[in-house]
């Protein structure tokens, strides 16, 4: 099959890369690209554990083409902190427990930063709507769940205190 | 030497037993740096697919593979044609039969792997799947044990059917084994003589540990250098190291298997699959890196189903409520091969733990193993080995005498419970319980939940729907667990002859700091975390400054591998032994440093102290440093051991749940409204993750008593292949969980640990259901199967007239 070039741009770094137009973007940016952060849970939108950010918006990567993302922004779990200085919620995923086997995580934590855009001051049951999309069978959730509002009161104090 | 640092500060900076350590795993996993199977990208690397029978019963006439053989970028495809000069057409399965690993000539379950391509990429290799053509004549179909037990269709031609299987005589073609614990003739003595006798039958449903990350491999071989390198989702990665050396031929120092980071296993990846054999041949084949990785479908059809137990039972008892005796017969659907991942002399794993947390004089277990056209596995979803049959059978059990009795099920549970004195306590079914102390746990949970007022709510409740004044039900289910946990003892816990101890290995450096290697793989549990305060604790040096490795059979001690809550029993046995190796080594060491015998120095915390002098001291690491670097008369230099530990029993947690629960009988919707957990794991090493074991088990309880199952049409066809149609909770499903705990230390074990990751769910799975159908109690319900999905919580009440 033809494969074309596809411009996009990954955690601020703008990326090219040859694919055939069937290629899922998850695999680009997994195999093509060494973003192995999102991970394949279910290739059927269901699991989340492919979540990503393009645009503003959170998108399991698993069910869209790769060609789709022409001209977007997108944030993986990569681009979220360094080493040197972690995202609020992975430390807050750390400090609380939130993870365990950590296959879901890169997944639920990218879901949450954009939880946390879209609603800075989220009430539990918000949370728990937010991240419905995205499923952990390790923690019961409730771990992860106390992470973000950690997380979210923490970035809100942070916010204010800049303020 | 003046010590600025007080000894409180330097427990906690030990970060030993007992604390909350945070998990060392976190830092990779949080910044999306974890390392899985599907990661691994080699130069060169092919990927392999398979073709799968759309049937549950065929016999195959033919296979053309012309057309995927001519597609660009194809490099093989095998059918068992091609591995059966290898002897690799067919592989044992652990519970001692065989399974194909492609279809030889006819296939038994759909999903059954029939060819298996070898293309340039995950997209070709599709492709050629669909291009394989495959001519298939379909056999009739069963997929009902009972029928299959009648039947004259015989689903494994491969068999005589007057030969003895690997569990004794068979009595029908399609039978596999049969099991037999405990005094039947006895029992049925005491249960004809009884009082009271219950009778239900029950049926387990099948359903799938499904953890978030599918069953894969990469195999490399090396050709340059006769070596075979095998990363895979294994729980055991020394097993399949032996087991891969054995079919191969290929000697066992030849080949290295690594179990990278897992995402999650629940008993899924204990298995050994078609495709980590055919990605073995297939690198063989063609001298290059082959990935194998299941998508979700294949997950669900074809690999490792749980459960699928239908149980029958009878329990007797006093007038006041004294259990006298309890007969259970399971008809087991193994499906077609028996690949049940279970200790060789237990082909129905532990459910002769079926007596539970009670004291039972007499009983009697019997199991038939049986084919049928569904796809094999039979492992323990978290659980150890059918320990989550058993205790759901006996707390059934106990629901439907407290009914026949019209009694209440907490109190009848009290009066037959193990008391604390009993133990060590020996089982009609033939084990030894180590320690438990079941009725303090029992009353400190009904406290918690103030039971009495619960009764007194759901009075009302009762009593405000009779008057039309509620559609909604209240129901309170109540259990009480003994899982048993951490197999071995080796003299009577093996898999296929091997041995179920575990090991541990440590080497201290000279500057104090420490790696440890364990025979087994954490899959989420945090052994980085936990197993180094266990040996923080046992050595003297912090838990941050040792690093723990496992899963690299070329490093780690040998070791039978992570399930049924072995870890802590069995490997953290070990890494105490191990420790404790190295501590009499480093005080030989103390003693020459401080010039007195090895007998005047004490171990405290991170050093040696010479006895009544505190201020002459060595500390570890100054202990350490001497090890290597001086000469120490009488001792070899170095300072590292290697432990390997056969536990001289099992050990057996336990737990009392309760779950409060609203049902609306019109939409058959439950509302958890409480769930309090009090589990009693023995020593606590990291309460953290306890905690976080628990509401990780609770929730799998959840899914699997409120909706998840695998389920077949007549045909054969698996009706929930997709998360579409298998039911996985999110967050917005699931409840708050208040958790407790007692202690109540193993005997036997070095620090008095049991085991905890797989108690929620055991326990967890019959207060869900006992929740849901004791709500329907007062309304004349006595039993319904499980999962309690919408439709059947809605078809109980309808049954019962709540509708009319």
């Amino acid at each position: 099959m033809t494969k074309q070039m596809i411009t996009m741009t990954v955690n601020g770094e703008k990326k090219e890369v040859l694919a055939e137009p069937r290629e899922l973007l998850i695999y680009v940016l997994r195999e093509k690209m060494g973003m192995t952060g999102p991970h394949v849970g279910c290739e059927t939108s269901h699991c989340g554990a492919c979540t990503v950010e393009i645009d503003g918006k959170s998108v399991k990567s698993c069910t869209m083409f790769a060609a789709q993302a022409q001209g977007a922004e997108i944030t993986t779990i990569e681009g979220l902190g360094s080493p040197d200085s972690l995202h609020v919620l992975q430390e807050s995923f750390k400090e609380h427990h939130g993870l365990q086997c950590g296959y879901c995580t890169p997944g639920m934590i990218t879901r949450a930063h954009r939880l946390l855009q879209a609603n800075p001051n989220p009430t539990e049951e918000e949370v728990r709507f937010g991240i419905a999309g995205n499923i952990c069978r390790c923690t019961g959730y409730q771990n992860i769940v106390k992470s973000i509002l950690s997380a979210a009161a923490e970035l809100n104090a942070a916010k204010e205190a800049a303020q | 030497m003046k010590d600025e640092v007080t000894r409180e500060e330097r427990v906690t900076n030990l970060k030993g037993l007992g604390c909350s350590r945070k998990r060392v795993e976190d830092a990779r996993f949080t910044q999306g740096k974890g390392n899985y199977v599907d990661d691994i990208n080699l130069p060169g690397m092919l990927t392999g697919d398979f073709v799968r029978s759309p049937y549950a019963h065929a016999r195959i006439k033919s296979i053309n593979t012309d057309a995927a053989m001519a597609l660009d970028g194809v490099i093989a495809v095998l059918t068992a044609k091609d591995l059966e000069p290898l002897g690799l057409h067919w592989m044992p399965t652990l519970a001692g039969d065989k399974q194909m690993v492609l279809a030889d000539g006819k296939v038994l379950f759909q999903g059954q792997e029939v060819a298996f391509v070898v293309a340039k990429d995950r997209y070709i290799a599709s492709d050629a799947v669909e291009l394989v053509e495959v001519d298939y004549e379909e056999l009739p179909v069963i997929v009902d044990p009972f029928k299959s037990m009648q039947s004259d269709v015989v689903l494994r031609e491969d068999l005589d059917p007057k030969a003895p299987g690997a569990h004794g005589p068979r009595k029908h073609h399609n039978h596999i084994f049969t099991w037999e614990v405990g005094d039947e003739d006895g029992t049925n003595a005491v249960i004809d003589d009884a009082d009271i006798v219950a009778e239900e039958s029950m049926y387990y449903h099948r359903t799938h540990p499904c953890p978030l990350e599918p069953c894969g491999a990469v195999a490399s071989m090396d050709k340059v250098n006769g070596k075979l390198t095998l990363w895979g989702t294994f729980q055991a990665p020394h097993v399949v190291r032996t087991v891969a050396s054995l079919l191969s031929g290929i000697e066992e120092h030849n080949i290295r298997v690594v179990s990278p980071d897992i995402g999650g296993g629940f008993g899924n990846k204990v298995g050994v699959y078609p495709g980590y054999v055919c990605s073995i041949v297939a690198s063989i084949v063609t001298g290059v890196p082959v990935k194998w990785v299941e998508d979700r479908m294949e997950n669900l059809m074809s690999t490792a189903f749980a459960r699928d137990y239908w149980m029958k039972g009878k329990i007797s008892a006093t007038k006041e409520g004294k259990i006298t005796g309890l007969h259970c017969h399971v008809t087991a659907d193994h499906g077609a091969f028996d690949a049940c991942a279970d200790p060789t002399k237990f082909p129905a794993g532990f459910m002769n733990i079926c007596t539970g947390s009670y004291d039972i004089p007499i009983a009697y277990l019997g199991v038939d193993g049986v084919y049928t056209n569904k796809a094999p596995g039979g492992v323990s979803y978290r659980c150890s080995f059918r320990v989550t049959e058993a205790v759901y059978f006996i707390e059934r059990m106990i629901e439907v005498l407290a009914i026949e009795m019209n009694m209440d099920a907490a109190e009848l549970r009290r009066i037959n419970f193990i008391k604390k004195e009993q133990f060590p306590y020996n089982s009609a079914l033939g084990w030894e319980y180590d320690s438990g102390d079941y009725h303090t746990a029992w009353d400190k949970a009904l406290k918690a939940v103030d039971y009495e007022g619960l009764r007194k709510e759901q009075a009302e409740r009762v009593a405000a729907f009779k008057a039309g004044e509620t559609r909604s039900i209240m129901g309170i289910g109540l259990s009480f667990f003994t899982e048993i946990v951490g197999a071995g003892p080796v003299k009577n816990c093996d898999i296929l002859g091997m041995g179920m101890f575990d090991s541990c290995e440590i080497r201290i450096h000279p500057t104090g700091s420490a790696v440890a290697r364990l025979g087994t793989i954490s899959q989420g549990q945090g052994h980085a975390t936990t197993f180094a305060q266990i040996l923080a604790s046992e050595i003297g040096i912090s838990a941050d400054s040792i690093t723990i490795e496992e899963g690299d059979t070329d490093t780690a001690p040998y070791g039978l591998g992570t399930y049924g809550s072995r870890s802590t029993p069995v490997a953290g046995a070990a890494a105490a032994m191990v420790g404790r190796k190295i501590r009499a080594k480093a005080q030989m060491i103390a003693a020459y440093l401080l010039e007195v015998h090895d007998d005047d120095v004490e171990f405290d915390v991170d050093r040696f102290v010479v006895k009544g002098a505190p201020e002459r001291f060595k500390t570890m690491s100054e202990i350490a440093y001497a090890a290597y670097n001086q000469a120490i008369p009488g001792l070899e230099p170095g300072l590292e051991a290697v432990s390997y530990y056969d536990p001289p029993n099992m050990t057996y947690p336990f737990g009392a749940y309760v779950c409060v629960m609203d049902i609306d009988v019109d939409t058959g919707v439950p509302t958890i409204n409480r769930f309090c957990a009090l589990d009693d794991c023995g020593t606590r090493i990291n309460p953290m993750v306890i905690e976080g074991q628990v509401h990780g088990g609770l929730t799998e309880a959840l899914a699997v008593a409120l909706g998840q199952e695998i389920a077949y049409d007549d045909m054969g066809n698996c009706k929930t292949g997709t998360l579409m149609d298998f039911f996985l909770p999110t967050a917005w499903e699931v409840p708050n969980y208040e958790t407790d705990f007692t202690v109540t230390p193993s005997p036997h074990h070095p620090i008095g640990a049991k085991g905890v990751g797989e108690s929620p769910h055991v326990g967890g799975v019959p207060c869900f259901s006992n929740a849901v159908q004791e709500a329907f109690r007062p309304f004349g319900n006595r039993h319904t199967n499980m999962p309690h999905d919408h439709w059947r919580i809605w078809k109980t009440a309808n049954d019962l007239g709540m509708h009319d």
